[in-house]
């Protein structure tokens, strides 16, 4: 494809990340697009227009009642074709945060089966909304948009990030079919034993990031859009830095799914 | 058991033919913590109830409409229930359930007209899937494993707070959830014109209007002159526009003030000095102005690119946090973002500043007054609302302070400001004759009612009973969607002028836009929570988040369609127009008439006297003060509350969203040092920056208010300057909390800060572009002697300061960089220890307050930023608190890096060393707070080019980056002070390091 990816950046009441998620894909060569969600229940079909669909971050209707939910529940009840339709058509989906936890709760990443949803975004171990910066580890697996990232350094911003599954089969499921697209590892990049703050929310298997099997659809609970400048590092003032920040890594990726 | 009398979220649909009360109650399911009971525990430890509490909490929603089982199981799986970590269980409570009573279940509701932003929320989502569900509101179930009257304490003490919920032990049973129902409309006049003093005193006070008596005489004379009395809206509506909150009568009114130097007159005591700072600061500029409309809307605004502006306002929302502390710091914040809304045609906000004042947190509970709540649930409640509310918004919180002194037991201080950016374009705003008054957003309830006269007045151990009608809850969602549309009318040109509803609610919105032009409002119109709201209740509620525009009859239909496609509420209630009259009417009738002009202009002028001496001086116990131990000192200081690491508070803020981050609250080898000032891009696009900072002393004021202003100020504007911040280009902000200035003395003290503030900002340049009072914060209780006690805050000015930096990539942070660089002292010291830091952890009296010199300060100011922009410094810090010693420790631990700092070369006052004995002088080197200095990181290559931008009284090469992990601290080869980093760094962080 030739022309620039379009990208329909979702709002919704409470959506408060969308600027920032614009100017990122902007920067990694998109094309974006805001449109209300009340547009989009108008009109599903709407969505045809774009090659991404992005879910920011924020708190989609208050996050009332849990994170995300009123927005899946929306999702759910009138976009659930039209998404699925998108996704069959070989375009990405990306949902940051919120949106992750969005994509978490209309079984868009993880489908519902005889118990319900497998899987969940709940609160923190520590009980309280966190801000802070985290070291990632990508997985290789299908996903789109970590291709080629090994170990990148992102902000959380979030009271309800804990990834947990009903049980450990369904974990190891999503680890073995490499699905677990981003991982909470030490600063020093080392797994296994990976206490709070480094894993800031206490995640089942450190769980920072999951995509769907085809790997086009892919939610994350950091911030890669609040690192796409040397200038967002905290220690941009002391420290080297690699030429491209790492957040701008993801959004170059789902532009160059495209070209 | 009390039976609640409980109110639906919204107007009840139409009868359901077999409506039904459902409670559906979620629970962690096995294997998932109990969150909610994890936090309890922690505050029942806190404040002493118990250290071995044994509960389980649920969440709670009650479901009222034509529900049957089947449906409300849907309901539940659907949305309510969280998969995985949650269980549940739904029951009807609108039948008894002929169990016997548990002692030890109790249920919390929020009380009957308290919005409940979670359950309108599910309720909207509910019907737009066409359930018929008519009312819904959220509660929470806990279950103790303690004795019926321990429950009853810990519920009392821990769980319920009276001003906004209601609580029912035992079994849950409750009929409905719909209001009980409407009253009739009633005209009422108040008999004013017979009325004596007397009489004119209780109509105030039994009014809740807090009108003095001067002011109620000239409302009778007004009246007398009609041939009518007034009605209650019109007494009301005099009220709040004339309260102290939207009138500041005190400060910008008449004052003669004595002081040493004679008696002074003034007919506008902030005009003629704040202002006036300002005036001169602008004249000099000449064409380089930078002002561009202050003092004069809801928020300064100065230019920051040429094409767009900057706003910013810092307000208190004292009174309602010291009732309801979660509510009162969530609309605290709410209520900012408003006003950056409703400035000019509307600035789009893009960061959050939060200071606070409480008593310490280790107050012991016995010790406190009668009616106060423990300081440490009111710092969590407060850090809870306001991070709630500016997370929600996706606004930044980059900056803020923490002060602790026992004097704000009964009347914690919370400032809540905001910063926002306008077109350069849209920064005037009128209304024209004809134009729609227009109201967005919330709708109208009870809440908040009397807000404006209330925080007028003092508190007193019964104010939470008093005055619950004044507390609101905010919803920050309901906001972010009033802002996302106002600033796409505004871009559409559909409004003509737009202001907040605050204080005083449509009453001051529509007094203040029509002040010039005339009004006519239809009261009826405005849409209601729920019914029986009264006329004037309409008009005075301060329900939140609504704004006010004046909008054209030709764009109305266009801005309607716009809010609806968002699903915000837009309605018509009223219409400007050139009569120089307010007039009010419901359902047809005129329930008032007021001519503007008495409005705005027909207070009585009063004059109020003030008078500064100085208090007579503490004598410094030198034998004590020669004792002190300087490495107890310092680690002490660096666990103060003052000092200590606020990481607690800044972690659970978004500081970081709208992606402009570049200096944040927490820098350094691991982010968390403490950072001078934050710095953010408000626009993406370009690489301009934002600085934002702040200074406050209230320990200096009890030496010297007029010390504490010039050192707030100084500290403020060193702070922005310390990251990289031009100082030609600082505006600042005042907010002055001060005790009852009907006291000469008070009041004398405030004007003595405010002539300091005019002289110092003239000096430095810097003008005041906006500002905010807040008077009468005292506390009034009766002792267990049966005594009636006050307690007053210290005098507490708040400079809140707005820097730019042209190129952000030129910002530095405070943490040290690298070993082998030199490090400087900028700045004089001296003797400088009254109100001290030192003073404070040794419990010691006496000594001398910062002072300023202004002209020596600019020119620093000045030299420190050449130095910033040419790329010579490493790291800067302020010295503040703890002055040398602290600011050192923190560099070292910030960058990980030992140092060795030699106090021979630090440049001091020529009657320093006559102070005393060596060591004397070596802890004023040590701990001096004075002003002006900074500490900074330079390296070996650069050291002479830096030398070069100082003159040499002010600069002294004091040591090096040594690395490794000691901080030492010699004078002429003398050791003086060596410590670990880890030592100094966990007495830092420990303080307020909590769970």
């Amino acid at each position: 494809m030739t022309t620039t990816p379009k990208v329909l950046i979702l709002r919704s009441p409470g959506t408060n990340c969308e600027m920032e998620t614009a100017h990122a894909f902007e920067l990694a060569g998109g094309d974006p697009e805001f449109l209300h969600v009340n547009r989009l229940v108008e009109s599903p079909e709407a969505i045809d227009e774009y090659q991404i669909l992005c879910i920011p971050g924020g708190f989609s209707y208050g996050d009332d009642v849990g994170a995300g939910k009123i927005l899946a529940s929306q999702f759910r009840n009138h976009l659930r074709d039209a998404v699925e339709r998108f996704r069959d058509a070989g375009k990405l989906v990306l949902g940051i945060c919120n949106g992750f936890q969005v994509l978490i709760k209309t079984g868009f990443l993880v489908p519902l089966d005889h118990g319900g949803l497998p899987v969940t975004l709940t609160w923190n171990n520590n009980g309280r909304y966190t801000c802070r910066w985290v070291t990632l580890k990508s997985g290789k697996g299908p996903c789109v948009f970590t291709r080629g990232l090994d170990v990148v350094y992102l902000p959380v911003a979030h009271a309800e990030g804990r990834f947990v599954t009903r049980d450990a089969e369904i974990m190891a499921n999503l680890q073995s079919s490499g699905r677990v697209a981003l991982r909470y590892v030490n600063d020093d990049g080392s797994n296994g034993n990976v206490p709070f703050p480094a894993n800031p929310n206490g995640s089942d298997g450190h769980v920072a990031g999951i995509c769907d099997e085809s790997g086009r659809v892919f939610g994350l609970m950091p911030h890669p859009e609040r690192h796409v400048d040397r200038t967002h590092h905290p220690r941009w003032t002391r420290e080297v830095l690699s030429r491209t920040p790492d957040g701008l890594g993801i959004f170059r990726n789902a532009i160059r799914w495209f070209e | 058991m009390s039976q609640p009398a409980a109110e639906p979220v919204t107007h009840p649909s139409e009868q359901s033919q077999t409506r039904r009360l459902w409670l559906v109650e979620l629970t962690p399911s096995q294997g998932s913590e109990d969150r909610r009971a994890r936090e309890l525990a922690g505050d029942a430890a806190d404040l002493h109830l118990t250290n071995d509490l044994r509960v389980r909490t649920a969440r709670g929603f009650l479901l009222e409409g034509d529900l049957d089982e089947h449906s409300v199981e849907g309901i539940t799986r659907e949305l309510l229930v969280e998969p995985v970590v949650e269980e549940a269980a739904w029951r009807r409570v609108d039948e008894a359930s002929g169990d016997a009573e548990d002692p030890r279940v109790v249920y919390v509701l929020p009380r009957p007209g308290v919005t409940d932003p979670e359950a309108e929320s599910v309720l909207k989502e509910l019907r737009s899937h066409g359930l018929a569900i008519d009312a819904l509101r959220t509660c929470r179930r806990y279950e103790f494993d303690h004795p019926r009257d321990e429950v009853r304490r810990i519920a009392t003490r821990l769980l319920v707070n009276d001003a906004i919920e209601q609580v029912v032990y035992g079994d849950l049973v409750l009929r409905t959830l719909r209001h009980a129902g409407t009253t009739d409309f009633e005209l009422r006049h108040v008999p004013i014109r017979t009325a004596d003093d007397a009489r004119l005193a209780g109509i105030s006070r039994d009014g809740g209007l807090s009108l003095s008596n001067e002011e109620m005489r000239a409302i009778r004379d007004h009246f007398l002159g009609l041939e009518r009395d007034p009605t209650d809206i019109e007494l009301e509506t005099i009220a709040q526009t004339w309260s102290e909150h939207c009138s500041h009568k005190t400060l910008a009114g008449r004052i003669e003030y004595r002081d040493e130097s004679g008696t002074r007159q003034f007919r506008n005591m902030l005009r003629e000095t704040i202002f006036a700072a300002t005036e001169t600061v602008r004249a000099r500029a000449g064409d380089g102005d930078w002002c561009v409309s202050v003092f004069r809307d809801n928020a300064g605004i100065v230019d920051f690119d040429g094409e767009t502006c900057l706003t910013f306002k810092v307000e208190t929302h004292n009174r309602p946090s010291a009732i309801e502390p979660y509510g009162g710091a969530n609309t605290g914040i709410g209520g900012v973002i408003r006003d950056t809304l409703g400035t000019g045609l509307g600035a789009r906000p893009v960061c959050n500043t939060n200071v606070f004042c409480f008593a310490p947190v280790d107050t012991p509970v016995e010790s406190l007054p009668p009616g106060v709540l423990h300081p440490r649930r009111i710092m969590k409640s407060v850090v809870s609302g306001v991070r709630d509310y500016g997370n929600r918004m996706g606004i930044p919180t980059v900056n803020g302070a923490v002060f602790f002194d026992p004097r704000y037991v009964g009347n914690p201080l919370v400032f809540c400001g905001n910063v926002g950016l306008i077109p350069r374009k849209f920064v005037a705003k009128q209304p024209h004759p004809g134009d729609l008054i227009v109201t967005i957003g919330g709708r109208t309830g009870r809440d908040g009612i009397h807000g404006a006269t209330f925080s007028s007045a003092e508190l007193t151990e019964h104010s939470e009973v008093t005055s619950g009608g004044a507390v609101q809850i905010g919803n920050a969602i309901t906001e972010k969607m009033v802002a996302d549309v106002l600033l796409q009318a505004r871009d559409s040109g559909l409004y003509h002028a737009v202001t907040d509803c605050g204080a005083g609610g449509f009453s001051s919105a529509v007094g203040e836009m029509g002040e010039s032009l005339g009004a006519e409002v239809w009261l009826e119109r405005a849409p209601l929570k729920y019914e029986g709201l009264s006329y004037t209740e309409i008009w005075i509620s301060e329900a939140q988040e609504r704004m006010v525009l004046a909008v054209p009859e030709s764009a109305w239909e266009k801005f309607e369609e716009l809010c609806a496609s968002e699903s915000v509420e837009a309605t018509v209630i009223g219409r400007f127009e050139r009569t120089g009259r307010l007039r009010l009417t419901y359902e047809g009738q005129t329930v008032g008439e007021l001519e503007m002009d008495f409005l705005h202009n027909g207070r009585p002028e009063v004059v109020r006297r003030a008078v500064w001496s100085a208090p007579a001086p503490d004598n410094l116990d030198s034998e004590r003060f020669r004792k002190i131990d300087p490495e107890k000192s310092l680690l002490k200081i660096l666990a103060s509350g003052n000092v200590a690491s606020k990481h607690w508070i800044i972690r659970q803020y978004d500081h970081e969203v709208l992606g402009g981050s570049v200096i944040k609250p927490l820098v350094g080898a691991a982010n968390d040092g403490p950072s001078d000032a934050a710095v953010i891009r408000p626009r993406l696009a370009s690489r301009r920056g934002v600085v934002i900072a702040c200074g406050m002393n209230p320990y200096y004021g009890d030496f010297d208010p007029g010390l504490m202003a010039a050192s707030a100020i100084d500290e403020a504007v060193r702070n922005c300057v310390a990251v990289g911040a031009n100082p030609a280009r600082i505006a600042i902000l005042d907010n002055f909390c001060w005790g009852a200035t009907d006291r000469p003395e008070t009041l004398g003290a405030l004007v003595r800060a405010a002539l300091a503030c005019q002289e110092l900002a003239v000096q430095l340049g810097t003008p005041f572009i906006s500002g905010k009072d807040s008077l009468h914060n005292e506390f009034s209780y009766t002792g267990d002697d049966g005594q009636r006690r006050t307690i007053g805050i210290p005098s507490t000015l708040l400079i809140s300061a707005m820097g730019q930096i042209a190129d952000v990539a030129k910002c530095v942070t405070m943490d040290f960089k690298a070993a082998g660089n030199r490090i400087f002292l900028i700045g004089v010291t001296r003797n400088e220890l009254g109100g001290s830091h030192l003073h404070l952890v040794n419990d010691l009296p006496g000594g001398t307050a910062p002072t300023v010199d202004g002209d020596r300060a600019r020119e620093t100011f000045a030299a420190v930023h050449r130095a910033i922009d040419s790329g010579l410094v490493r790291a800067c810090h302020d010295l503040s608190e703890g002055g040398l010693a602290v600011a050192a420790a923190e560099m070292a631990f910030a960058g990980n890096l030992g140092a060795e700092i030699d106090l021979a070369p630090v440049r001091v006052d020529g009657d320093l060393m006559t102070a005393g004995s060596e060591g004397e002088s070596r802890l004023v080197r040590l701990f001096s707070e004075s002003n002006s200095r900074f500490l900074c990181e330079i390296a070996l290559e650069n050291a002479e080019k830096f030398n070069e931008c100082f003159g040499s009284e002010s600069v002294a090469d004091v040591g090096f980056v040594r690395g490794g992990n000691r901080l030492t601290f010699t004078d002429a080869g003398h050791p003086v002070l060596d410590i670990s980093l880890n030592e100094l760094k966990a007495a830092w962080l420990g303080t307020l390091d909590w769970n």
